[in-house]
């Protein structure tokens, strides 16, 4: 005898329902997915896959059921499991979620649950779009600490006020999911869209950058902030809870003011 | 098949390969080839912080840090390497946090600090404050900082590249380092990186385990890459168990919630660890605590209906507390347990979390092929390497801590080496191996599935190479590894195609972990001894007669083909601390 979870798996028995909860009873789950291979066909598709689950589980947890016991070519990306990494983000029953943070049971289960890729970033295969655009928006807000002067020997000093004033925005995992649910985006790719807002904000109100200006001229192009129609699909789409919208309106307000 | 020619080429862009990029970049051309996202890397899943001995909020200093290092390594710790570690750590810390990185403050505006496990005050007179963090996600911090800062030097990545193989060449009778070959995932097109220094930073192997706080994608590459060649690895039967992952899950609740108050409880509400680790308590050192939670689970103390669990209470803190300090854990209690932390105790056991040997280094980062020769070229950093700071047993904050003091060391190393050295010619054919594993796969016709295979091998792992282990538990994992071997070679796949065939990367994934597996049973197996991470029921003392060794594992192949594991040893590096009984 090792540890004690042997004795549980000897106790329950060989095949007994696993991982999830003792308790709980599994139920059959419709999963409808967008397929797209352009290897197999030009055309995208919707494939249905039944599965017995327990709704405690993640939708990640029964993509990879259907990944590993029914069909290996269906492809997604992943990688944390709990919502940290932001490789998972997907369009569930048309909303913008973490595969790895949503339990079936929060989502209808009784009924189809549809999955297909992130809208307004190009479909390479299945559920993965190419992230590349996104990525270079992000670029382009200069996302880093810029200061001038020379360094302090010690750390630089910062209130704990001057701190909680961008700490909304520092929690952003780069997952998209805030960018590909903005109908702004969807039509015009240009659009830095609110990921990239985000991390401009998270440095324009960092009491210790001194690249404000730089940042809130670029956010300032036809392509910039005022692009957005504040329709609080970000906000409602962030699986960090990042109150987006807001983080928008409030370098909106900055470049009205020049005040932050 | 794509030859690129780089001075530097780093493998994995999480904090180790980020912090050695920043640095190879400002000093020669550099790639950096990573099977995800930089932003995806599993840093951005560590929490609780970063140590370094401040003393901001109170009395602290690095010779104190040097010491708990050892001290919780079990004093397999290479005292030099723990020294280095603990003196940078300030100035590692004060550099993230000039790159941008947004610390939580002391009300004078400095770097706050919190409590964490086996860090202490003057050789373990009381818990001590050590901890740089920023709220529960410092992990999260440093990757996005670090990112940013590449972003900032314009480091040139290759997203979504996966590393399959190292390439070394004799050159006068040194064998020196050549490439990688890496597999395009977006593509499935073989690329061959020329470089006159590699740096590994691929990150650790918790994926051999079922119950793990690792990522899916945590499969040992580089050390798979690196012992294939015939390089060794170290100490790979250290293993950490994670006190507190989320019961069946294994999703990682830090230390921090223990830092900030937390206290353990079993069926009756006792705060147990009172009894194991009187002075430290909930707060000695991780694998003390894994073992005090299993200990009173077997003995029946253990909560719910199967006794399986034990209770992280964090009911009597102030929900602003918890608010402000431990934001994300006590989300994912809300969502994967359906539980309000406020009021109700969360269920929790160990769950697998740490690799503390890897491929050996020296402190500069230099890979060694036995014990003190250096694979000129070669580098690791990070949960890949085994320098050894961790020796049995990692403290929190000090791995945080390593990816960015060895992060830094390689990759000015790497970068240095580059300028006074020549590349050196790549074999011929030299994506002939690499090409064969795919096609091999591609094309297998065999009845095998990968995820049935992986599902056996965690089983096996969580069963008999866990917190506690003995000879038979060893044996029975080393002759089950061994079957998953000979079944491996009649694994198939179903996707055949080239695109996006995260199919494929998993059939090899497991191969890594296989490996990797084995080598971790077949050293556990060999150390009869209980140091640190490695528990053996059957020679439950610490033996510093017979074991005081670091070992050293080596793949070896016969005129045959068939393969076996030669373990031998290295002494371990001591400087001023005479080992002693380890009591928290």
């Amino acid at each position: 005898m090792a540890t004690p979870t042997l004795d549980k798996a000897e106790k329950s028995g060989k095949g007994a329902p696993e991982p999830g909860f003792a308790d709980s009873p599994y139920i059959k789950v419709t999963f409808r997915i967008r397929r797209f291979n352009p290897e197999v066909s030009e055309d995208a598709q919707w494939q249905d896959f039944e599965l017995e689950i327990d709704p405690k589980e993640r939708v990640l947890d029964a993509l990879h059921k259907i990944k590993w016991d029914q069909d290996g070519t269906l492809t997604f990306r992943r990688s944390c499991a709990h919502g940290i990494c932001g490789s998972d983000a997907m369009r569930i029953n048309g909303k913008n979620r973490l595969a790895c943070k949503t339990l079936i049971k929060d989502i209808n289960p009784h009924k189809p649950i549809t999955v297909e890729a992130i809208k307004g970033l190009t479909v390479l295969k299945d559920l993965i779009v190419d992230m590349d655009p996104f990525f270079q928006a992000y670029r382009d807000v200069m996302p880093f600490l810029i200061t001038k002067g020379n360094e302090p020997t010690r750390e630089r000093l910062q209130s704990a006020e001057d701190r909680e004033r961008f700490d909304d925005t520092t929690k952003c995992i780069l997952c998209a999911a805030c960018t590909s649910s903005c109908p702004v985006f969807w039509n015009d790719g240009q659009y830095f869209g609110p990921a990239a807002i985000v991390n401009a904000h998270r440095f324009i109100f960092d009491s210790r950058d001194e690249g404000g200006e730089q940042r809130l001229e670029i956010l300032n192009d036809k392509d910039g902030v005022w692009r957005c129609r504040t329709t609080f699909n970000c906000t409602d789409a962030c699986p960090r809870g990042i109150e987006v919208t807001k983080a928008i309106q409030e370098v909106k307000r900055a470049l009205i003011t020049r005040r932050y | 098949m794509k030859i690129h020619k780089y001075d530097t080429v780093i493998v994995g862009a999480g904090g180790a390969g980020m912090r050695a990029a920043i640095e190879s970049t400002k000093r020669s051309r550099t790639a950096v080839l990573t099977k995800l996202y930089p932003t995806r890397s599993h840093t951005g899943a560590a929490q609780g912080g970063m140590a370094a001995a401040l003393a901001n909020v109170e009395e602290d200093n690095w010779e104190w840090h040097t010491f708990d290092t050892i001290k919780g390594g079990d004093y397999l710790v290479d005292q030099d390497a723990a020294e280095i570690l603990a003196k940078e750590a300030i100035d590692s810390v004060l550099d993230l946090e000039k790159m941008g990185l947004p610390f939580n403050r002391t009300p004078d505006g400095t770097i706050d600090q919190r409590r964490f496990g086996g860090h202490s005050r003057n050789h373990g007179e009381a818990p001590v404050r050590r901890s740089c963090y920023a709220s529960d996600r410092t992990g999260h911090m440093i990757l996005q900082t670090l990112y940013q800062n590449c972003v900032k030097e314009g480091v040139e990545f290759f997203n979504e590249f996966y590393v399959l193989d190292l390439l070394l060449q004799d050159v006068d009778g040194v064998q020196k380092s050549a490439g990688v070959v890496a597999y395009e995932l977006a593509t499935g097109e073989i690329h061959v990186f020329q470089a006159k220094s590699i740096i590994f930073a691929s990150g650790g192997t918790g994926k051999f385990f079922k119950v793990t706080s690792n990522a899916h994608t945590l499969t040992g590459d580089g050390q798979a890459a690196a012992y294939r060649r015939g390089l060794p690895l170290e100490d790979m039967e250290f293993f950490q168990f994670h006190p507190t992952g989320i019961w069946r899950m294994g999703i990682l609740l830090t230390e921090g919630a223990r830092g900030e108050g937390g206290i353990l409880r079993n069926k009756d509400g006792e705060r147990f660890m009172e009894k194991y680790a009187p002075v430290m308590k909930d707060l000695a050192s991780r694998d003390v605590v894994s073992r005090s939670i299993y200990t009173e689970i077997r003995e029946g103390r253990g909560c719910g209906p199967e006794g399986d669990h034990v209770y992280l209470d964090l009911t009597h803190l102030p929900p602003e507390q918890l608010d402000a300090k431990l934001p994300d854990i006590t989300e994912f209690a809300r969502t994967y347990l359906g539980i309000e932390p406020y009021t109700d105790p969360i269920p929790i056991q160990p769950t697998a979390h740490y690799a503390m040997g890897g491929i050996p280094t020296n402190v500069k980062g230099e890979v060694l092929r036995d014990n003190t020769t250096v694979v000129p070229g070669l580098y690791a950093a990070g949960e890949v390497a085994c320098v050894s700071v961790h020796g049995a047993n990692r403290l929190g904050t000090n791995s945080l801590l390593d990816i960015n003091v060895f992060g830094k060391r390689a990759g000015i190393a790497a970068a240095e080496y580059s300028h006074s050295n020549d590349f050196v010619e790549l074999p011929e054919n030299p994506a002939s191996l690499v090409q064969e594993q795919v096609e091999r796969l591609r094309n297998s016709t065999g009845t095998e599935r990968v995820a049935a295979l992986r599902l056996e091998l965690q089983e096996t792992m969580d069963a008999n190479v866990m917190v506690f282990r003995t000879e038979q538990t060893i044996k029975a994992a080393v002759a089950k590894i061994a079957e998953l071997r000979e079944r491996y070679l009649n694994v198939s796949i179903q996707d055949k195609g080239k695109r996006f065939n995260t199919d494929l990367l998993e059939a090899v994934e497991l191969g890594n972990l296989l490996d990797l597996a084995e080598v971790m049973a077949v050293s556990a197996l060999a150390r009869k001894e209980s140091r640190g991470g490695h528990y053996r029921e059957d020679f439950p003392t610490r033996d510093d007669v017979n074991f005081m060794r670091h070992t050293m594992a080596y793949r070896e192949v016969a005129a045959d083909g068939t393969e076996s594991i030669r373990l031998d040893y290295k002494p371990v590096v001591q400087t001023r601390y005479q080992p002693m009984e380890r009591k928290y």
